[in-house]
């Protein structure tokens, strides 16, 4: 189980942040790693709403729940074995078990308005930006 | 059980640099090897790609897999939190003589990369009936 809070909005972080955004303009590859929470996220800003992306391989609709409150995103679910009892592993890299991402975003979002596709194992949250900030459950579809 | 046979019938990761086909960054895709029934299972985490983006070769005990997987989004966009990268999955490995090579099978489902590698018939573990006299 992972339990990550981000973007603590300290002035120093928010420099830090701002001095990330710029270095990204010369470095487009650098990465702050996830540390081990699953899944790694990638966050970014189209105009008047964020997009949310996460590579969930192997993970159906089923799978997956995100909620919306306020800025809080959160990302739980769990990934379960494909593989029968008999099963003699060799080597295991792909990780199994339940899993939960907290995301503190930079604005409040529109929950209402949240949308999330998967498609070949690439997870895309829509967070229309909002001053409105109540819980909701958002229905995943699959396009 | 010959075990001398069994010890071949495997599928080993390699550090080899696989040839690179075209620019840009590539990762190594997480992978499970496992060994169920009469095949061993490779599966490889290969988020958006498709079966039209993948290719397998497999060449004098050398597998290989390579999935292409086109940027998504802006290049330019403003990054509000990015934790990992996308480009293509390349990862080789070592295949044992106890695999039948001509007959592994490939599907992809969802990200995943399913390869299926039937083991030789001198590999499979039979059972012998001892008849009585």
């Amino acid at each position: 189980m992972f339990a990550l809070q981000r973007f603590p909005f300290t002035p120093a972080l928010e420099l830090r942040r701002e001095m990330d955004r710029l270095l990204n303009t010369f470095l487009p590859e650098m990465f702050e790693p996830a540390g081990g929470a699953y899944p790694a996220l990638n966050v970014w800003e189209d105009g008047e709403r964020l997009v949310a992306e996460a590579e969930v391989p192997g993970l159906a609709l089923s799978d997956l729940e995100i909620l919306v409150r306020g800025n809080e995103l959160t990302i739980q679910g769990a990934r379960k074995g494909a593989n029968g009892e008999d099963a003699v592993y060799h080597r295991r890299e792909r990780g199994t078990g339940e899993f939960v991402r907290h995301l503190t975003l930079p604005t409040e979002i529109d929950a209402d308005k949240v949308e999330a596709t998967l498609k070949d194992g690439v997870l895309t949250i829509v967070l229309p930006k909002s001053e409105q900030a109540r819980a909701r459950r958002i229905t995943v579809k699959s396009n | 059980m010959n075990h001398e046979t069994q010890s071949e019938c495997k599928l080993t990761t390699t550090s080899a640099e696989p040839e690179r086909t075209r620019g840009g960054r590539t990762y190594v895709p997480a992978v499970d090897i496992l060994e169920q029934g009469d095949e061993l299972l490779l599966r490889a985490d290969v988020p958006g790609a498709r079966a039209d983006d993948i290719d397998i070769q497999y060449e004098r005990g050398t597998l290989t897999i390579a999935a292409r997987v086109a940027p998504r989004g802006d290049p330019h966009r403003t990054w509000v939190l990015r934790e990992y990268g996308v480009g293509d999955f390349v990862r080789t490995f070592q295949v044992g003589e106890g695999i039948d090579a001509q007959k592994i099978s490939a599907e992809v489902r969802d990200g995943v990369l399913t390869l299926h590698l039937p083991k030789a018939e001198s590999a499979r573990t039979r059972k012998i009936t001892v008849r009585g006299g």
